[in-house]
């Protein structure tokens, strides 16, 4: 176990002292950060003000749109097709459509544009929508609450509103709204085109290129190694004091630490410039940050933070902040476990193959033939994404984010859309299970493949290494 | 007093066999040549030895006990294909390989600065080992193949690539180390750094073991009852004076003189050859003829290449 230690420990060491490594770290938030702060200040160069339609079917957010210097909002009272005709023949910037709900509460709503919808937009009508029916649902819910425990007492102004009723959070569960927004894009013939400006595609689509890269850039840095030791023929030396086992372990987890510490720079470096950048510039990336990167777990907190309670306005607001952390770190929290889980597995899973590939050549010339099987799935899953993102509940990404293969990507695409839990511990289960015979059998070939040398391996041979006696 | 002993070791791979049956003991404190024609088995058997990898057949003994993996801390290792990391610098890669082998990181430092300074390479400590020429880098192996004390030794081929001066001061080194109590497993082509090392050998080929015991009585065992002797007066060939049961081999002029060699038959000994040419020539000098390790090795390696031949063609003819 100690040498184990000693192993990645070296594996670790020797990556993050590359020049290359300390270059990446940071280039990479400098680029990421480059990433919000530019349309930031692009929108906000473009200071003429947009127009925007509302067609309020349901009639619960007439004034509810506040005109800002870069949004004008203006109800109009028409049908759906007329509106769109205004939308196309005017100097119209979008056309937000509230169709009257099936249920009793507005759950959707529609954006038309002729060009794509800017993100920021989409975020402000889906922040305001759904702070209005959160709202509209809590009045609904308290007063229910109220006349259930004192039925006498429904014209008593919050006093009766007990703080354990709040508390117990059945209340915010039931108010708990996610507004479906969905944009469409005006062509000039006339035809309709969704578009993938939300922000939630956003976020699942941004997870799954990162594990894809992840695991091809750390992936092929594990499989280069592994040649390395074989082609100086360190490898003989070391396997007569560690196992190969221990060895090709000790590469692969040291090779996981040094991108989990990339990515996390990453990470720290990225919020770190955006704020300073935020902090000297207040007003240009407000809207910007708050609704790109804290897109998922701060929508819904933003839009409770401001809800006002007629019938108590003593609502004490720690409480308040405690039970919308409460709401907001559901979702948040399964998309970060899942997003570090499948960042790893997916690592594993690949790493161990990728191991087993540079066990098996004597250079990287001849990791060709082998790199096939590896990579065409992973470049499939990002393939495959498009088409999750427009139809995340079809057969096609069911499978493909359950199959271990395709699950790291496929999965996190999903996951913004809602996946039921079931889905994701049976992909989860999965993955782990395939990781773990990958590591197997990769290990098998690693203990062979390292010492032979100059020969050329066929599949068939490989298949034999497994089951080799040591 | 036996370090390490195999018995019956039988090692095959997918299209061939490595070794079979090999029985071999190692003395403690001796210095055991490991010899063979390429392919015949060697790095099969020190990769077992290495547990590198394992025998399909047969046990092994280290110290008396069955081979397990806390005995790798007692083994060291030079491969006769050496390797480093190329990216790494000197010193920190001779610390890691040396804590590899369980040696506290304290006491690798001290000793690893006391074998730099020895070896004469202690201002490289922080550069890259592809800074390095080749000998220095065979140094570095060197150093952390002996750095954490092993009771056994393997060298495979340790000379190749030194230049004499540096071959001489590893000669030195091995032999200070059997005199601390090492014992060294030396694998090599070269036959007279055999002799000039090697108490004990064992001769592996075509994964057989076909010779093996002490250098001193093999060589006495390869003898052939043959003596030179160098004589003048004595114009033509001395075949006339030679006792019964000696054959001359050869007579060849030397300077003024001429040199015999003479075989005895079985039976006979040098004595009888003295007394009968005594009388006729002048003897200037006479010395037994000891086959070299080298002629030994080429002798039987080839008559055991005969007997393979020998059997598959009788092997052939019997499934014919």
């Amino acid at each position: 176990m100690d040498k184990i230690l000693l192993v990645i420990k070296r594996e670790y060491l020797s990556r993050v002292q590359k020049k290359s490594f300390i270059i990446m770290t940071i280039l990479g938030p400098i680029l990421m950060a480059a990433l919000f702060i530019v349309p930031a200040i692009l929108t906000q160069l473009s200071d003429e003000t947009k127009k925007v339609m509302i067609l309020d079917e349901t009639g619960w957010f007439l004034k509810k749109f506040e005109n800002s210097d870069r949004y004008v909002f203006q109800n109009i009272y028409t049908d759906l097709e007329t509106a769109k005709k205004t939308l196309t023949e005017q100097e119209g910037y979008a056309l937000l459509y509230v169709p009257r709900p099936d249920v009793a509460t507005p759950s959707s709503a529609v954006i038309y544009s002729k060009k794509q919808v800017s993100v920021d937009l989409k975020s402000h009508i889906n922040n305001v929508m759904t702070k209005e029916v959160e709202h509209q649902k809590l009045s609904a819910e308290i007063y229910k609450e109220i006349s259930k425990n004192n039925p006498g007492a429904l014209d008593i102004h919050g006093d009766s509103l007990t703080p354990e009723s709040i508390k117990s959070g059945e209340i915010f569960k039931n108010i708990k709204t996610d507004i479906n927004i969905t944009s469409i894009q005006i062509k000039e013939e006339g035809k309709e085109q969704k578009s993938f400006a939300e922000a939630s595609m956003g976020v699942g689509m941004f997870a799954g290129i990162l594990i894809y890269f992840f695991i091809f850039l750390f992936g092929s840095q594990v499989m280069r190694g592994v040649i390395e030791e074989k082609t100086s023929r360190i490898v003989e030396v070391i396997v007569s004091s560690v196992k190969p086992f221990q060895l090709m372990m000790g590469k692969i987890v040291g090779v996981a630490l040094v991108g989990l510490t990339q990515f996390l720079l990453w990470v720290v470096l990225t919020l770190l410039i955006v704020t300073v950048f935020q902090a000297s510039m207040p007003d240009t990336l407000k809207k910007t940050q708050e609704t790109e990167v804290f897109s998922q777990g701060n929508r819904i907190p933003a839009g409770m933070e401001n809800i006002q309670m007629p019938e108590e306005e003593a609502a004490p607001q720690g409480m308040m902040s405690m039970v919308t952390e409460a709401l907001g770190t559901i979702n948040y929290g399964v998309m970060i476990f899942s997003f570090l889980f499948y960042f790893l597995a997916g690592y594993l899973l690949y790493g161990a193959m990728f191991a087993a590939i540079g066990a098996a050549v004597d250079n990287e010339t001849d990791t060709q033939q082998f790199m096939m099987p590896v990579t065409v799935p992973l470049i499939l899953a990002i393939v495959v994404a498009q088409f999750v993102i427009n139809n995340p509940e079809g057969p096609i990404a069911f499978w493909f984010s359950i199959i271990p293969f395709t699950s790291p990507i496929i999965m996190m695409v999903r996951l913004p859309f809602g996946v039921p839990y079931w889905e994701l511990a049976l992909s989860m289960a999965l993955l782990t299970v395939s990781f773990i015979v990958a590591v197997w059998m990769a290990g098998r070939i690693y203990r062979t493949g390292i010492l032979m040398y100059g020969k050329k391996v066929t599949y068939g041979e490989l298949w034999k290494w497994l089951f080799y006696k040591a | 007093m036996i370090i390490f002993s195999a018995r019956n070791v039988t090692k095959r791979y997918a299209n061939h066999t490595a070794l079979s049956d090999v029985s071999i003991d190692i003395p403690r404190q001796s210095i055991f040549g490991l010899l063979g024609p390429n392919g015949a088995g060697k790095t099969s058997f020190i990769r077992i030895i290495n547990q590198i990898t394992g025998p399909d057949e047969g046990e092994l003994l280290f110290n008396n006990q069955k081979l397990a993996p806390r005995h790798a801390e007692h083994i060291g290792y030079l491969p006769e294909e050496r390797g480093l990391y190329k990216k790494m610098k000197v010193g920190e890669q001779a610390l890691y390989l040396a804590q590899l082998k369980g040696v506290k990181k304290h006491d690798a430092l001290r000793k690893l600065r006391i074998l730099f300074e020895k070896f004469e390479i202690q201002g490289w400590w922080n550069r890259k080992v592809e800074e390095l020429s080749k000998g220095m880098q065979q140094k570095v192996q060197f150093i952390v193949t002996i750095i954490h004390e092993p009771d056994l030794l393997i060298f495979d081929e340790p000379f190749s690539g030194f230049d004499p001066i540096n071959v001489n001061l590893l000669k030195e080194e091995i032999l200070d180390l059997q005199r601390n109590g090492s014992t060294i497993i030396f694998s090599t082509h070269n036959m007279e750094s055999v002799e000039e090392l090697c108490d004990n050998i064992a001769l592996i080929n075509n994964s057989h073991k076909i010779l093996d015991g002490s250098v001193k009585e093999i060589k006495n065992r390869y003898k052939t009852n043959t003596y030179s002797i160098t004589h003048e007066g004595l114009q033509g060939s001395m075949q006339p004076f030679l006792p019964a049961g000696a054959k001359l081999l050869s007579h060849e002029p030397e300077d003024n003189a001429y040199r015999s060699v003479i075989k005895l038959m079985n039976g006979h000994n040098p004595n009888e050859l003295l007394a009968s040419l005594l009388p006729h020539v002048t003897i200037t000098g006479m010395s037994e003829i000891i086959p070299t390790m080298n002629d030994i090795f080429i002798q039987t390696v080839r008559s055991a290449g005969m007997n393979n031949v020998n059997q598959t063609t009788d092997s052939t003819t019997l499934n014919n």
